[in-house]
């Protein structure tokens, strides 16, 4: 059981529970759709970009834990974080999440989004885990969603 | 099939032990734990006569089926034959001329959207199915009238997961050239009442296909006495293997529906002008078939008809009772699909906790379950639900099986709260 205990740690619960970031974000200008077609998790993300910053962001949908927890960690890594920053960290999440489980992953570059490594042990689980990742990149080279008018 | 309340000491003429001998994949141990095998509507397990029947063949008939005069082809021809002879016996076909080997029910389904849809359907016809079908009896039909001008007309289901009669009466019209059914519903459990619907059917002149994928390993089937103009299903949904489905078609019909494939096999003469059609059911069998598998679904089927679907249908009934009432005392849990008729299928949510998340903490307790949309997103979309968990039961199973199920379930509860 101890690999559960590592999948459904208190702080995936937690976030679970109470996603941060959650909701809509009138003055974003950037978004995209996730979607996991296997498990039905729907997310959208949306994005306030300024310059090269990202100073605003927020998610709305539906999902298992692990999504919608990794969603809330997600935007809280990568909130007043640059474009690039952001998809350096995308990088090393995704490095983590592919790590065999009988090798180390390197905490130290991913801070408190470790938590997430236990999706290792669940093969059918790191698609869940990566979903909202996914979805980031897809609204950084999305159009700017254009102005409204009134 | 109805529910009933669970008796303290259900007695069922199947002898359950025995059944379960016959199964190597039952035993064995899952993440240290005796495997509750609950994903019977995704695919069944296979029991020893079929994986004996697949190796018989490789190991002593290899040969390709209809084409050489010798010992190996002979043999390997009358058992693919005596396995069509099977399928036939088991639908209660008229005739092997009716059974079709196809590679799954979708392949079915694709043929007859592909053969008969092109060839009957014309701009402004309807083609009417239900809120409940599999997305295989959704996409084809889709396509087929994309082709064709066609329109695809859904007829609804209520809030227990059944097709609401009145509704469908009124789609039902002589614009309906094929109605389009599930006659078990993977998702739900319902069993739809195929019969009224194809007589229905027939007094506004439209063709009947009907997706039998799920019905063949809960009830017997009988295809002379129903009369659908095609009936569907799947090998491996029958204790058989995967890559090997069948239609059966109206021998009229297929007669004169052209064919959908062409190669070898599947006519009688070529040339460069013009080929002639081989004699049914191979016109519609082109290429070397799936030998190997069809040869092993004969075997499924036999030994399905040797325990009988009373001795079945009593003892899914009980475990369908035992499942329900169990289910229903865990606390936050709703089963979704309550149909009058039901099989042995029970989906349900759990509060806000998600499926997914069910079935991974479950899997771990050694329970396999099916969580997600089940190939049916539009039932979940009618439900207003992402997904459900799925315990699907079988011959094999037992009132031990849903009581692992039940306490794993209080495990999700412990760890996700
Ligand atoms: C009701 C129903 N129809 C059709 C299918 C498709 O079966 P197959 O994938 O074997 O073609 C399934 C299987 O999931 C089913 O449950």
């Amino acid at each position: 059981m101890q690999d559960l205990n590592d999948l459904y740690q208190e702080v995936i619960l937690d976030h679970n529970r109470r996603p941060r970031n959650y909701g809509p974000l009138p003055d974003a200008t950037q978004s995209a759709k996730g979607h996991n077609p296997l498990c039905g998790d729907k997310l959208t993300l949306l994005l306030k970009v300024e310059g090269d910053r990202i100073t605003g962001i927020s998610f709305e949908g539906s999902g298992c834990a692990i999504s919608k927890s990794s969603a809330s960690l997600m935007t809280d890594a990568v909130k007043g974080h640059t474009i690039d920053e952001a998809t350096a960290l995308f990088d090393k999440f995704h490095r983590m999440v592919t790590t065999p489980i009988d090798q180390p992953v390197d905490e130290e570059a991913v801070g408190k989004l470790a938590v997430l490594a236990g999706v290792r042990e669940f093969p059918a689980r790191v698609k869940c885990a990566s979903l909202a990742w996914h979805t980031l990149k897809a609204a950084l080279t999305n159009a700017p969603i254009p102005a409204k008018t009134e | 099939m109805t529910p009933h309340a669970a008796s303290a000491s259900p007695a069922s003429p199947l002898d359950v032990v025995a059944v379960r001998d016959q199964f190597p994949a039952l035993h064995q141990l899952v993440h240290g734990k005796p495997l509750a095998y609950l994903d019977n509507a995704a695919t069944t397990q296979k029991p020893q006569v079929v994986l004996d029947a697949l190796r018989n063949y490789y190991e002593r008939d290899n040969a390709n089926v209809h084409r050489g005069v010798h010992a190996l082809s002979e043999r390997a021809t009358a058992s693919y034959e005596s396995a069509r002879r099977s399928v036939q016996r088991f639908l209660n076909a008229r005739s092997e001329r009716e059974i079709i080997f196809t590679r799954n029910a979708t392949e079915s389904i694709n043929l007859v959207a592909r053969a008969w849809g092109d060839w009957q359907l014309r701009p402004g016809d309807e083609v009417l199915i239900t809120a409940m079908e599999h997305h295989s009896n959704i996409v084809p039909w889709q396509m087929a009238c994309a082709r064709t001008g066609a329109i695809l007309k859904v007829a609804p289901i209520d809030d227990r997961g059944d097709v609401i009669l009145e509704e469908f009466a009124t789609l039902l019209t002589p614009r309906t050239k094929m109605l389009a059914v599930v006659h078990l519903s993977n998702a739900l459990g319902t069993i739809n009442p195929i019969e009224d619907m194809i007589a229905a059917a027939r007094r506004v002149g439209a063709t009947v296909l009907i997706d039998g994928s799920q019905a063949a390993y809960h009830m017997a089937v009988d295809v002379q006495a129903l009369d659908p103009d095609f009936y569907v299903l799947t090998g491996h949904k029958v204790y058989g293997p995967t890559g090997i489905g069948v239609l059966y078609g109206r021998e009229s019909l297929l007669q004169a529906c052209p064919p959908f494939l062409g190669g070898g096999d599947m006519i009688s003469s070529v040339t460069f002008e013009k080929s002639e059609w081989n004699e049914l059911p191979y016109k519609f069998e082109a290429g070397t078939p799936n030998i190997a598998d069809a040869i092993g679904l004969g075997a499924a089927i036999e030994f399905v008809r040797g325990i009988g679907f009373d001795a079945i249908g009593a003892h899914e009934s009980m475990l369908l009772a035992y499942a329900t009432a169990r289910l229903s005392s865990v606390p936050g849990l709703t089963i979704i699909g309550t149909a009058r008729r039901k099989a042995s299928v029970v989906s349900f949510v759990m509060d806000d906790l998600h499926p997914h998340d069910i079935g991974t903490i479950v899997d771990r307790e050694g329970v396999a379950i099916r969580t997600g949309h089940h190939c049916a997103q539009p039932v979940m979309d009618r439900f207003g639900i992402p997904a459900t968990a799925r315990a699907s039961l079988a011959m094999y199973n037992t009132t031990d099986d849903i009581d692992a199920l039940v306490v794993a379930l209080d495990r999700v509860r412990q760890l996700l709260g």
